[in-house]
């Protein structure tokens, strides 16, 4: 983790202005030798409800390996780009790409059997099935042994694992949080998607589930974590994109956006009035 | 003692007819719990079975006829979800109530066409009608049947929803359509699956109920899919056990009237229960509180 922060650190000042609506000027040049393979390319991405286009043709990269985050304000149209890319909303323009596949024209059941899995905002575990058949939904595409998959989330959490039984709709809402992501792990994704996972969490619950989504990345997943928690989000991030009404208007590095002026008085309590 | 004997042979009724309900509230419930709609074509669904049976048997041997008789039913109950419901999916739930309430109507007009109107004689089906005696009372092998095969049934269909991952899966859509699409679940598969359950149900329960009665007409299924639907209310509708309950209870008790010899009143029995469930407890007996849907 520390060699991880090192690394985005020397990356160099990186943020840049958004103006158009193309992608900025990441690549996947890294100077810290991984490969950044890029997993995830969204192009151009339009959702529209109705008459009202939520998002505006954005362009971002979640390169292998990575976190990547989307930060902004309520309404910016986090939710809708990460519900287009698993197809619980359809894009009425644009491309998405998952290694190579172009998913668009994908229903969520194939897009989920790829290797994508969204932890949804607001959690929404099955509340009247136990803990257990919840990480057993998570795997409903799998038939192999989910014995070690299970070992594995339950010592990610083992507060799940003293619930195993239990209804999910009685765990706190920070037992519901892990389980939600516990079941996202269940289906072996290759990269995982969270919509705002520290929503409306006391502090310290809010600092476990960023130390696990650090600790899910070290053991090699891919991440795209959408959050208005700008501070937390950006720490963890490798890249991190500003989405503002619809459009990306920042982009850099986890620590240079952090360290942006602008960043901070709009999203890290500076407000300007 | 007296009281027992002289009212055994209703009690035994009772007990047969409510095992018939509740097979079929059982469709009732399970749609509702699914999609949160009142399948209002599901009594003529039951009528519908009755009439296959009928017809196939002036062609097929009745061990051809029963499980044919089964198979169009399901395959009834599957295309009327794909054809009516399905394409209203994210239509406000009155639309897709509105097209049940015409499939209703479909289904008995239909039914009028075929049989010209004219009552036609259900077949007698040898063993399940030959004659058992219990105690004092003379009944019909289907009498005692009836209660034993539901709860076989209903048995294997709890066990299905609470121990299998399709059962496991019907639960997820049950409560979250977009979370369940989202773990790789094909929602319209569960959805076909709930209503393959409840129309199989409802085949044998109309192989049981008929057998009863002498011929079937395109109303047949009104009364007891109205009795059916109230027990499913009265048990909390969503529920299987009180939807058996509910199915049990309207069952005995509307034949103990008929016993006391008001058989007048024994089906206003059903529709007073109704409203007092509606007045005093909405959510039935076993009935989730409120937490509806959208
Ligand atoms: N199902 C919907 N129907 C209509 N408008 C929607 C729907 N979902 C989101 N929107 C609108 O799209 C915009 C972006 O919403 P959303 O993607 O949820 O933003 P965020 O997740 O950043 O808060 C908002 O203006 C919101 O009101
Ligand atoms: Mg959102």
């Amino acid at each position: 983790m520390s060699d991880k922060n090192k690394n985005v650190a020397s990356t160099g000042n990186t943020v840049g202005k958004v103006t158009s609506a193309g992608g900025p000027g990441f690549g996947n040049k890294r100077e810290d030798g991984l490969s950044g393979r890029i997993l995830l390319k969204v192009s151009d991405l339009k959702v529209s409800y109705g008459g009202i286009e939520a998002v505006r043709g954005i362009s971002f990269d979640v390169p292998e390996g990575e976190i990547v985050t989307l930060i902004g304000a309520n309404g910016a149209g986090k939710s809708s780009t990460l519900r287009s890319i698993v197809g619980l909303e359809k894009p009425s323009a644009g491309s998405i790409t998952f290694n190579g596949m172009e998913l668009t024209s994908m229903g969520t059941e194939q897009i989920v059997k790829n290797g994508i899995t969204l932890v949804p905002e607001g959690r929404r575990v099955f509340v009247n099935l136990s803990v257990y058949e919840n990480l057993r939904m998570g795997a409903y595409l799998r038939n192999d042994d989910l014995s070690k998959d299970l070992d594995w989330v339950y010592s990610l959490f083992p507060r799940l694992k003293e619930r195993h039984w239990q209804a999910a709709g009685t765990l706190s809402g920070g037992e519901q949080q892990m389980l939600a992501i516990a079941r996202a792990l269940m289906s072996r994704p290759q990269m995982i998607m969270m919509d705002e996972p520290s929503l409306g969490l006391a502090p310290i619950i809010v600092q476990e589930v960023f130390d696990i989504i650090r600790e899910i990345n070290r053991q090699g997943m891919t991440i795209l974590l959408v959050e208005q928690n700008a501070n937390m989000a950006l720490k963890a991030a490798d890249k991190g994109y500003v989405m503002e009404t619809g459009r990306i208007t920042l982009s850099g590095s986890g620590m240079d956006l952090a360290e942006n002026q602008e960043v901070k008085e709009a999203y890290l309590g500076k407000a300007r009035k | 003692m007296d009281f027992l004997s002289k009212n055994l042979p209703y009690l035994l009724a009772g007990i047969s007819v409510g095992g018939q309900y509740a097979l079929i509230a059982i469709g009732y419930t399970m749609v509702y719990g699914i999609l949160r709609l009142i399948n209002f074509a599901h009594g003529d669904i039951f009528m519908v079975a009755g009439l296959v049976l009928i017809y196939s048997t002036t062609v097929f041997p009745l061990y051809i006829s029963i499980p044919l008789t089964i198979i169009v039913t399901v395959i009834l109950g599957m295309s009327i979800e794909k054809i009516a419901y399905r394409p209203l999916r994210n239509s406000p739930r009155m639309s897709v109530m509105i097209s049940a309430i015409g499939v209703s109507y479909l289904l008995q007009n239909l039914a009028l066409y075929i049989t010209g109107g004219l009552a036609q004689v259900y077949p007698t089906i040898p063993f399940i009608s030959s004659p058992i005696t219990i105690g004092p009372a003379t009944t019909k092998v289907v009498t005692i049947l009836t209660p034993i095969l539901m709860i076989i049934l209903v048995i294997g269909l709890m066990q299905l929803i609470n121990h299998t991952k399709i059962g496991m899966a019907m639960r997820s859509v049950s409560t979250d359509f977009e979370t369940s699409r989202l773990m790789g679940i094909n929602v319209n598969n569960v959805i076909s699956m709930t209503f393959v359950i409840g129309s199989f149900l409802a085949a044998i329960g109309s192989l049981l109920y008929f057998s009863n009665y002498p011929s079937v007409i395109p109303t047949s299924g009104g009364m007891p899919g109205l009795k059916a639907f109230v027990a499913a209310v009265f048990g909390g509708i969503g529920s299987i056990p009180g939807a058996v309950i509910g199915a049990m209870l309207i069952g005995i008790v509307e034949n103990l009237i008929k016993g006391v010899g008001w058989t007048t009143f024994s089906d206003a029995f059903t529709f007073v229960l109704l409203i007092f469930v509606l007045l005093f407890k909405p959510t039935g007996l076993f009935g989730e509180a409120a937490t509806d849907k959208v």
